[in-house]
Parts: C-alpha cells; sequence; structure tokens
C-alpha cells in the first residue's frame, strides 16, 4: 500500500543553511514528485547550487530535514547513497586519470560484485545510451569537447541507475543544437529508466522544454513552483523580473 | 514478491521456455550473473527459445542488459527468442538497450614488445631534445627580458619580485638553517670518529669548513629550493596555464616572460647566494658545536683551526655557483609549468619532472663547476 509521502522523491522541510553570518537558505521548503523533472532557477549567488549541494550532503545544514524517498537523510555519505542518486556536476568532474569507461564503471566497481566482462558491457551500454561511441571509452576526460564531458557525466551519474538525478546547469556552456540534444536525451532516459531529475539551470529553452515544474528560488526562500505557463503568470517581482526581461521575452515570443 | 532475482527454465518439448521472476536490478548483480551463466549450456541445446518477462517485479539498466545477452545468444545460435509477456514500463529500457553494444569497434593490434621499447626510447631521445631547446627558449626569453628591464628599469616588476624574494627567500630561512645546521654537525662527528683513529682530529675542521664553503652548503641549499621553490613555481604557473589565465595576459599584450617568469627567476638568483651564505654559516655552527660537545674541541681552537684551514677562495668557489644554480632551478621549473596540459594529472606530472629534473642539474652542475675550479687553480 502506498505511503503518504510515496510521491514525494525529495522532500524539504524549513531549511536553513548559512555560511558565518550570511543566511543563505531561509526557511526553505521544496517537495519534488517522483518521476518528474523539476528546474531551479534563481539568481546568480542566490543559493541554487548551495541547495542541490545541502541535498546531496555536500554543505552542512543549520536546520531543517530532507527527505529522499521517505527516508530522512543525515548528511554524511556512505556507499548507500551512490545507489540512491547520481550527480552531474557543472564542469562535469569526471576523474582526470581514468579513460571515459573506467569512469563510468568506477561506481559499479566500487558497489557490485560483477565480472570485467559485463563491467565492460555495461559501461559501453550506457556510453551509448548517451549517444556516444564505444571507442569514445578509451579517451580521457581532457581529450573531451564540453559536450562530450557533459555526456560522459551523465553515463556515470546513470551507471547504478539511481532513481534521481540532479543535474547542475547541465546545458551551460553547450551550443544551442549541443544543449537541445542533451535536453532531448535527458528526457528520454528520464522516461525509460523513471527517473526524478532536479535541475539547476539557467536556460529557458530547457526550462520550457523539458521540465514538468519549475522552482524559482530568491531571498533563500522558493517563492512560486508550477508548471512554466503558472510561472509566466506569478506576480512575484524577481520572477517577473525573470521571466519578463528582454531575453525571455524575446525568447518566449520566438516560441509562441 | 521476490525478493531473489529467479530464472526458471521450463523446458517443453523443443522449445525452452525462461521465466526471469524478481527483481532484476544492478543490487542482485551476483545472482544475476550466475543465473546467466548456469542457463548458457540449455539455452544452446534447445531449438526454440521463449523469454518470459511476465514476471519481472523490478528492472534497471544492469537486468535488461543480462536478459538482452540472453536472448542475444539464442539469436546467435540461428534461434532467436520470442519475448512475451513485457510490462509496459519496462519495455522501454527493453528497447533501449536492444539497440547498445551491437557493434564493437576494430581492436587496436598490440606491437611487439620490442619495437614497443625501441619506439619508447625513440620518442625519449627526441623528447630530450626537446627539453634542450625548451631550456635554451627559456635562457634566450629570459635574457631578453633582462635587457627590456635596463634599457627600461621602469618597467621592472619590483611588486612580484619583492614578494617572491619573501616567499622563497626569506621564509625559507629556518628550514634552511635547520637542515645545514644538522649536516654540518653530521659532517663534524663523523669527522672525529674516524679521524681519531689517526690521532687526526683536528684535521676534522679542514674538513667541515672546505667541504661546507665548497661544496654541500650550495648543493644542499640548491636541492632544498629546488623541492621547495622550484615545485611552488611549477605548480603556480601550471595551475595559470590550466585556467588561461597565461593566455589572458599575453592577449592584453604582456609577455608572461616579462610579467610572471623574470621576477620568479630573479629572485631565485638574488636569493639562493644569500640562503648559501646563511645556511654555511649554520652548517659551520653546527660543526663548532659538535666539536665542543663531541670532539673535546673549545669554541676558540675550532675558529682558529677554521682560520687557518680555509680562505676566501673557498667561500668564492662555493657563493659563485649559486647564482648558476638558481638560474638553472627557475628556467627548468617554470618551462615544466607551461608545459603543463588541461588535466590535473599533467599538473602533478611535469611538477615531479620540474623537481627532478632540476635537482639533476644542480648536481650536474656542480660537477662541471668542480673541473671547471680545478682547471683554473681554485
Amino acid at each position: 500500500m502506498p505511503e503518504p509521502h510515496a510521491e514525494i522523491a525529495i522532500g524539504v522541510r524549513d531549511l536553513v543553511v548559512g555560511f558565518g553570518r550570511q543566511t543563505v537558505l531561509d526557511h526553505l521548503s521544496l517537495d519534488v514528485r517522483r518521476g518528474e523533472i523539476l528546474g531551479l532557477v534563481g539568481a546568480s549567488g542566490g543559493g541554487k547550487s548551495v541547495l542541490m549541494r545541502t541535498i546531496i550532503g555536500l554543505i552542512p545544514r543549520r536546520s531543517g530535514t530532507i527527505e529522499i524517498m521517505g527516508q530522512p537523510i543525515s548528511g554524511t555519505h556512505d556507499r548507500s547513497t551512490a545507489t540512491i542518486w547520481g550527480i552531474l556536476f557543472q564542469q562535469g568532474a569526471l576523474f582526470s586519470s581514468l579513460t571515459v569507461r573506467q569512469n563510468v564503471q568506477f561506481p559499479l566497481r566500487e558497489n557490485l560484485m560483477l565480472s570485467q566482462e559485463l563491467m565492460d558491457e555495461i559501461a559501453i551500454a550506457k556510453l551509448e545510451m548517451v549517444g556516444l561511441r564505444p571507442e569514445d571509452g578509451d579517451k580521457y576526460p581532457s581529450e573531451l569537447s564540453g559536450g562530450m564531458t557533459k555526456r560522459v557525466a551523465l553515463a556515470r551519474a546513470l551507471a547504478l541507475d539511481p532513481p534521481i538525478l540532479f543535474l547542475d546547469e547541465p546545458t551551460s556552456g553547450l551550443d544551442p543544437i549541443a544543449a537541445g540534444d542533451f535536453d532531448a536525451l535527458i528526457r528520454t532516459l528520464q522516461k525509460t529508466l523513471g527517473l526524478t531529475v532536479f535541475m539547476v539551470t539557467h536556460d529557458l529553452a530547457s526550462l520550457t522544454t523539458v521540465c514538468d515544474r519549475v522552482a524559482a528560488l530568491a531571498d533563500g526562500k522558493i517563492v512560486a513552483i508550477g508548471p512554466m505557463r503558472e510561472l509566466l503568470q506569478s506576480e512575484h517581482p524577481w520572477v517577473r523580473a525573470y521571466f519578463h526581461g528582454k531575453r525571455s521575452q524575446m525568447l518566449q515570443h520566438e516560441m509562441r | 514478491m521476490n525478493s531473489e532475482p529467479l530464472l526458471l527454465a521450463a523446458p517443453s518439448g523443443n522449445r525452452l521456455e525462461l521465466r526471469p521472476e524478481g527483481p532484476w536490478i544492478a543490487a542482485n548483480v551476483a545472482a544475476l550473473e550466475t543465473l546467466s551463466r548456469s542457463i548458457g549450456p540449455e539455452l544452446s541445446q534447445s531449438r526454440a527459445v521463449t523469454l518470459d518477462m511476465s514476471g519481472i517485479s523490478a528492472l534497471d539498466t544492469l537486468g535488461a542488459w543480462v536478459l538482452e545477452k540472453l536472448s542475444r545468444q539464442a539469436a546467435a545460435s540461428g534461434r532467436p527468442a520470442d519475448i512475451v509477456g513485457v510490462a509496459d514500463q519496462f519495455s522501454g529500457l527493453l528497447e533501449e538497450v536492444r539497440q547498445v553494444n551491437r557493434y564493437t569497434p576494430a581492436q587496436v593490434v598490440a606491437l611487439n614488445p620490442i619495437l614497443l621499447r625501441l619506439n619508447d626510447l625513440g620518442k625519449a631521445t627526441i623528447g630530450a631534445r626537446e627539453d634542450v631547446t625548451i631550456f635554451l627558449q627559456m635562457l634566450g626569453a629570459l635574457f631578453m627580458a633582462l635587457l627590456g628591464v635596463l634599457r627600461r628599469p621602469r618597467s621592472l616588476r619590483l611588486t612580484s619580485l619583492v614578494y617572491q624574494l619573501n616567499r622563497i627567500g626569506f621564509q625559507a630561512i629556518p628550514i634552511v638553517v635547520l637542515i645545514t645546521f644538522l649536516i654540518g654537525a653530521i659532517i663534524a662527528q663523523q669527522g672525529f670518529f674516524h679521524f681519531r683513529r689517526f690521532g687526526a682530529e683536528s684535521y676534522t675542521v679542514d674538513m667541515v669548513g672546505i667541504l661546507v664553503l665548497r661544496e654541500l652548503g650550495v648543493l644542499i641549499v640548491a636541492i632544498m629550493v629546488a623541492g621547495r621553490s622550484g615545485s611552488a613555481y611549477t605548480a603556480e604557473l601550471g595551475s595559470m596555464k590550466m585556467r588561461e589565465e597565461i593566455d589572458a595576459l599575453s592577449t592584453m599584450g604582456l609577455d608572461p616572460v616579462d610579467v610572471l617568469i623574470l621576477p620568479r627567476v630573479a629572485a631565485l638568483v638574488i636569493a639562493l647566494p644569500i640562503l648559501t651564505f646563511i645556511g654555511s654559516i649554520a652548517a659551520l655552527y653546527g660543526g663548532g658545536l659538535v666539536a665542543q660537545f663531541y670532539g673535546d674541541m673549545g669554541p676558540a681552537i675550532y675558529v682558529a683551526r677554521l682560520h687557518e684551514a680555509i680562505s676566501v677562495t673557498h667561500f668564492e668557489v662555493g657563493i659563485l655557483k649559486a647564482p648558476f644554480m638558481a638560474l638553472v632551478i627557475g628556467i627548468v621549473a617554470c618551462s615544466e609549468g607551461l608545459r603543463v596540459k588541461g588535466s590535473a594529472e599533467s599538473l602533478g606530472r611535469q611538477t615531479t619532472t620540474s623537481v627532478v629534473k632540476s635537482i639533476f642539474l644542480v648536481i650536474v652542475l656542480d660537477g662541471l663547476f668542480a673541473i671547471f675550479f680545478a682547471s683554473i687553480g681554485m
């Protein structure tokens, strides 16, 4: 039988995070539903990355609770977290001394007991699923382009088929074609693997095309959350400025 | 519902019906591998295969791939498997997995090991020539930068020079003093211990004085500076190269050699003789303490013996070498820093190379100087 919060993948309640005297997140609450793609927008330096890094336990919180799949998390890292979530860091964060294939195999090798043959096959399968060729597996991260780096990082994040995927500005630094492809890829994988995706982004195009819901972070709180259509109607001054500024207007005009 | 994955095989006539059940997910990978391996012989014997997926409770990419492999095994021996009973939520994943691992890239043919060794040797030889070229280029660039500064003294980066002097000169004094003090003490102790057998204890002072002033003082200090400051130069310049700071400088019309490298190398050239002097004094002091407490030779006698044993020439020989060693350390450290490529690994490798190479060159240079001073009679 379904639990009361079975539909909530990530539940954040009254989260307070600060550094020194500065409070970055001020009693923030946010629910990410199971199987949705949630986009998080906010001003640069406004705490988007801090929120993401707090949820995944890289930054300590002052107070508040975070529940992942109904389980409260403590903020310490153990091996089991690798099977709960995959994280795509902004710069990819690939291990530079390992080849692409070894990077993708790393979570498998550390968490599971399986034969090298199967591990190779899984790594190649993941690489092909993110749109790379098997030959790319022998390259080193320094030989990859920006788009390929992001794809490999995505393959590594998905190595253990985690139910939740965190993306930190997945399309930043990609050209519009590559960014569009990446958006489509995330959409496809999310459908195929039934992922819950938490995406920090500034890319209005991805917000519009990929995200089921968008949350706006301002003044340390979530000031608006809902489908893109609803956010465009929001009366909050920052949200209005964000979505109805010149750049956004132009983009939305094009899309109409 | 099962918490363990199962693979039920039901042979019915010529047809083998496989029913995977339970969670086929990565967490159960060991069980899945055993299951799929154990079914292998049966699979290759049967005429036709049906794969009934209706019993699967959970499926991820890994599980889907193991199933896909089973069906490919069947297909490879000419009996394509009929796949039935796929639940809606798994159909997308199975479809996706069907597309992957379809073609294997051409294997890179391994070369003959002897040829590989020869290949490496050839590459190393060419690499050594490149090292010499880079060293000479950097020397030339530094010389040109120095000429520029002499023509327009205002263009000298004084702030940077003073900062580097403080960092690699002043801040290095404690560790240099400590190490050279210990070295001086150890040499004196060994001298007293072994010379005592010949009744030649007083010659220990000659040995300590000449060895420290001519050779060891400058050598120890140069090696320490190569390890301490040379590596810091390489790492700094390397990370600046990685973050395109050096490219940014060039596009602003500034020469990185003027801005970054000349102050660093100049600071080394100024600091190393001073450190050598301080280090040599510390070593002589260490020798003196050992003479008093271990060799029963009072400070007055030690100083008097030292006065007889050494001359300004010995001091000059040591201190003259210092600026050249500093130049070698600086050039190697800076040019290795500029050779860093994009990755963190290459930064580490270049830093190691820098230290190893500069210590090697310092010792080679010391040998050349020994020949030189011997032939001019110093």
